[in-house]
């Protein structure tokens, strides 16, 4: 049959299904086409953290939203305007978030009367009136992928198996994507069972075909690519980006990177990553404990390494002695903390911004750490190489600011030239730095305060250091008072003379009185909801921080120039504390922590609400 | 090897460091720290390629009074940090000095992996059964039932033996020595410092401040006979008038005298045994006051090296040449806008 074609600027389209359904994989792939047709898009998988929850339970859902456009977007969208739901969990989990109007594509087969129970539905929603007003297609997906698979010598559970492929075909038949790049990655991703390569590309192909032909969807949509800066493009979560960055940084240096690191939720990725890059002299070391494995990443440093650490907020409140003894050592190390919902266990798969405290301030004594904070997934890349260049020219701790959105999410990367990249190479001491011949360990750069990097080998530099506090200078042990106020004194004047750049504040009237700060993932959801405001005449400005510390220079100036500043935090307020405590600003804080990235419209919203205050 | 370079010639002064050595007078320190500066030049290994890291405590001092690279770390971490250290670093020898409290009590699970990792390193547990620099509390190897400032009714801790933890976590390498004994202390240190992997080594060291006299039965020239089993591989295990032979109850071995079993009977002590449960038994001999005490290397094996086997994985990894970072990159789906 013939259908209509209707032009989209912008969708946001949710897989859901049970935790075993493959909805991770299927989005994934979604996303790929979406990436290889030229969109602009960003992602937000949500999953449980238990491995398998009991099926069909709404505890078992797992999802993946892709927003995809013609224009240039900064969030994985508020609300989908598209449910793709396997059973009756993941439909009930999900029809909250959805806008009137929104289609939903629902696996019937999976619509038993046990499977309904489950989930405390006592009729069908597909039978009673909890849909309407939704565009609901019913699909026996089950059904129709086993019956396509029928003379394929496979398992009828390997069969079922396979829906979720149905269901990509048929959402990459709606929306107009190509799938050869989905047919390639089968091939790979089976290539140890051919019978399995065969079975999934012709269920991917009997969803498409079902698009074609079913009478149940007559329009067909498309989303022109994106206008984007010319170039070569891949997909990339944060977690990947941030290891690419390691690597680079690395190679840019050209010294070996060490990690240590004891699996975490939602970090442990990174490790997976950097275990794979052994070509590029990469160590990985998994540690008994989070303590061991900063103890192995300090170590590495001592002898010459970049020495990393990758964890969540758990294990950096393992590792704060260890940063104190980096601080005293004065040697590089790079903490990198995917941030999740805390206290204690609370939420490992859902994100959250609430180790900026901890990041600033969590350790005992006078303890400064460069804090740096990666805005987005591809960011993440820049945001490890910036870290490691300040560690290593600094030799300080650098705390990394990851979290759990950024982490698991992805958007479009605009390859870098590796030429380019920053010139990371430094000097390691080699010879005595005194006019008598004598070498001083604590001897400082007057530049950056640095002390010399003397790693054990260099002869005629033996030396001793620890954490007792030590002579500036000679690094001698040293209980004289005026030298420990002139080391703790000293050593927040390197982290305070670390440059940074000036935060750049988007005015583009530059009438508004209200400025929106955001630090770290809130970046997409701030710009979304400004960019919003502004379309609908309103003036506002916002500006993002990258370096929580040192903060940049401008920031007070900045901050003084706006009647109102807003910062919006998935925390309680902490950057909001520090902005006060330390720019006497009186900021609004905009707080949530629900585990989920901000919706542009809430921003918006409290936006408005500001500016209607205002007047 | 042909070399036309001298060998190092070195003594013990040029392992000595400006520093003032500030341990208590009398402490067992001053001997082992002797020892180790008479024992380091015979290495031949360069000051610059030595590294001692220690944790907290008076024997995590000891880096400082080395003009070796030295690291005075934090408390029970030292094997952890040494570890970083060695595996990234194969040119170095790496040398970890801790206590009893640091390394068994807040720094045993480090302690324990290294072991069973079969890290590359010496680590030296100076064991006075006491908490010295924190000023006399019982440690995780004081007797039950010690009285300290911290159990004025005695401990009810039962107490780590260290060598037998060490088995238990199958050490490659794992010997006892004595601080005044400086001898068989150096052989000891001559031993683990030849053995590449972990050498775990224990010496008894004297607080003479808040457990003075702890090892007395085992240097008083009146007790020592009958208290120490000098371990030397090969050789039988008799000592004083007495013997060490298997125990018919359970698997153990059992100290009875010479005069009343057959030469036969008598265990010659192999430190090769592959099996830890030789050595286990041997660690369990000593009596509550330490009578019955072995001294020298219990278990001396050849196992995979962790440093080894890391490192191995990188130099295989680059067999085809160095990483293409702008490849990586592009590792999957790329596409080009243009």
């Amino acid at each position: 049959m013939t259908k209509q074609l209707q032009q989209l600027d912008r969708v946001v389209i949710r897989f859901a299904g049970d935790s075993g359904d493959g909805m991770q994989l299927t989005g994934d792939r979604f996303t790929s086409e979406t990436a290889q047709f030229g969109n602009d898009l960003s992602t937000l998988p949500n999953f449980p953290a238990e491995i398998r929850a009991p099926a069909g339970t709404l505890p078992g859902v797992s999802s993946f939203q892709v927003h995809f456009a013609s224009f240039d977007i900064l969030t994985p969208g508020d609300a989908p305007d598209v449910l793709v739901a396997m059973n009756p969990a993941a439909l009930k989990a999900n029809l909250g978030d959805l806008p009137p109007g929104a289609e939903i594509i629902v696996n019937t087969d999976e619509f038993s009367k046990r499977a309904l129970q489950k989930v405390g539905y006592a009729v069908s929603p597909l039978e009673d009136a909890s849909l309407a007003g939704y565009s609901v297609h019913p699909v026996p997906l089950t059904s129709l992928t086993v019956r396509a698979l029928e003379g394929h010598t496979i398992s009828k559970k390997d069969a079922e198996r396979a829906k979720n492929m149905f269901a990509l075909g048929l959402l990459s038949w709606l929306y107009h994507r190509p799938s050869e790049s989905t047919l390639a990655f089968l091939e790979r991703k089976f290539a140890s069972r051919p019978e399995l390569v065969a079975a999934n590309i012709a269920a991917f192909k009997a969803g498409w075909a079902f698009g074609e032909t079913t009478e149940d969807f007559t329009v067909q949509y498309e989303v022109k690519p994106a206008p984007m800066p010319k170039g070569d493009y891949r997909n990339i979560t944060g977690n990947v980006a941030l290891a690419y960055g390691l690597v680079a940084a690395g190679v840019r240096s050209e010294l070996p990177v060490f990690l240590g690191a004891y699996p975490i939720t939602p970090a442990s990725d990174i490790l997976h990553e950097l275990s794979k890059h052994k070509k590029f002299g990469v160590t990985t070391v998994q540690a008994e404990d989070e303590i061991a494995a900063i103890g192995l990443a300090l170590g590495a440093s001592y002898g010459g390494a970049i020495g990393v650490t990758t964890t969540s907020g758990p294990g950096v409140a393992l590792k704060g002695e260890t940063i104190s003894l980096a601080v005293a050592l004065e040697l590089p190390l790079v903490v990198v903390d995917v941030q999740r919902a805390g206290p204690s266990t609370g939420m490992p798969t859902k994100t959250e911004q609430a180790d900026l405290n901890m990041a600033l301030f969590g350790r005992h004594g006078e303890a400064p750490v460069a804090v740096i904070a990666p805005q987005s997934p591809a960011d993440c890349f820049m945001a490890a190489l910036e870290a490691v260049q300040i560690a290593i020219t600094y030799r300080t701790p650098v705390l990394l600011l990851s979290d759990g959105y950024l982490a698991n999410g992805s958007e479009p990367w605009l390859l870098p030239d590796v030429e380019a990249l920053p010139d990371l190479r430094v000097s390691f001491a080699t010879a005595p730095n005194t006019p008598d011949g004598r070498f001083l360990p604590y001897q400082r750069d007057p530049e950056t305060l640095a002390r010399p990097w003397a790693v054990p080998g260099t002869p005629g530099l033996e030396h001793r250091i620890g954490g007792i506090e030590k002579a500036d200078g000679t690094g001698d042990i040293s209980y004289d008072p005026d030298n420990h106020h002139h080391m703790v004194v000293t050593r927040q004047a390197k982290i305070d003379g670390i440059p940074v750049p000036d935060v750049a504040v988007d005015d583009p009237t530059g009438n508004a009185r209200v400025l929106v700060l955001g630090w770290g993932s809130t970046y997409g959801p701030i710009g979304a909801a400004c960019r919003a405001l502004r379309k609908r005449g309103l003036d506002v400005a916002s500006a993002h921080l990258r370096n929580l510390a040192p903060l940049p220079a401008n920031l007070g100036d900045v901050l003084a120039a706006y009647d109102t500043v807003i910062v919006p935090e998935m925390n309680m307020g902490q950057l909001a504390h520090v902005l006060r405590a330390r720019y006497l600003v009186d900021v609004v804080g905009y707080n949530k922590v629900r585990g989920l990235p901000f919706t542009s419209h809430e921003l918006e919203a409290e936006v408005e609400r500001v500016l209607n205050d205002q007047h | 090897m042909t070399s036309t370079e001298l060998p190092l010639r070195l003594t013990a002064k040029d392992f000595k460091s400006d520093q003032e050595v500030r341990w208590c007078p009398g402490c067992g320190d001053y001997a082992i720290l002797a020892a180790m500066q008479g024992f380091l030049p015979e290495l031949g290994i360069a000051c610059e390629n030595t590294v001692f890291v220690s944790g907290i405590g008076c024997s995590s001092r000891f880096p400082y009074y080395l003009s070796t690279y030295g690291l005075h770390s934090i408390h029970g971490r030292a094997p952890a940090i040494a570890t970083g250290l060695s595996v990234s670093r194969p040119d170095l020898s790496v040398w970890v000095v801790t206590g009893d409290g640091d390394a068994l009590s807040i720094g045993g699970n480090h302690l324990i992996h290294a072991l069973r990792r079969n890290v590359n390193l010496k680590i030296l547990l100076f064991n006075n059964r006491i908490y010295g620099l924190t000023k006399g509390q019982y440690s995780p190897t004081s007797e039950l039932g010690k009285v300290t400032k911290s159990t004025p009714a005695g401990s009810a801790d039962w107490p780590f033996n260290p060598i037998s933890l060490a088995l238990g976590a199958e050490a490659s390498f794992v010997a006892r020595t004595i601080d005044s004994d400086r001898k068989h202390l150096t052989s000891v240190l001559r031993a683990a410092a030849e053995h590449r992997g972990s050498a775990f080594v224990e010496i008894y060291q004297n607080c003479n401040i808040f457990n003075d006299g702890a090892f007395d039965i085992l240097k008083e020239p009146e007790t020592r006979d009958a208290a120490l089993i000098r371990l030397e591989h090969g050789q039988p295990l008799i000592f004083g008038d007495k013997c060490v032979v298997k125990d018919p109850r359970g698997f153990g071995l059992r100290v009875v005298p010479t005069d009343t079993v057959a030469a036969s009977e008598i265990i010659q002590h192999d430190e090769t045994v592959t099996e830890p449960a030789y050595a286990f038994a041997l660690s369990r001999l000593p009596e509550a006051d330490l009578s019955h005490t072995p001294i020298g290397v219990f278990r001396n094996v050849t196992r995979p090296v962790y440093d080894d086997m890391v490192r191995d994985q990188i130099t295989a990894a680059q067999t085809a040449g160095p990483g293409d970072l702008a490849a990586l990159l592009r590792t999957g789906d790329t596409w080009t806008l243009s």
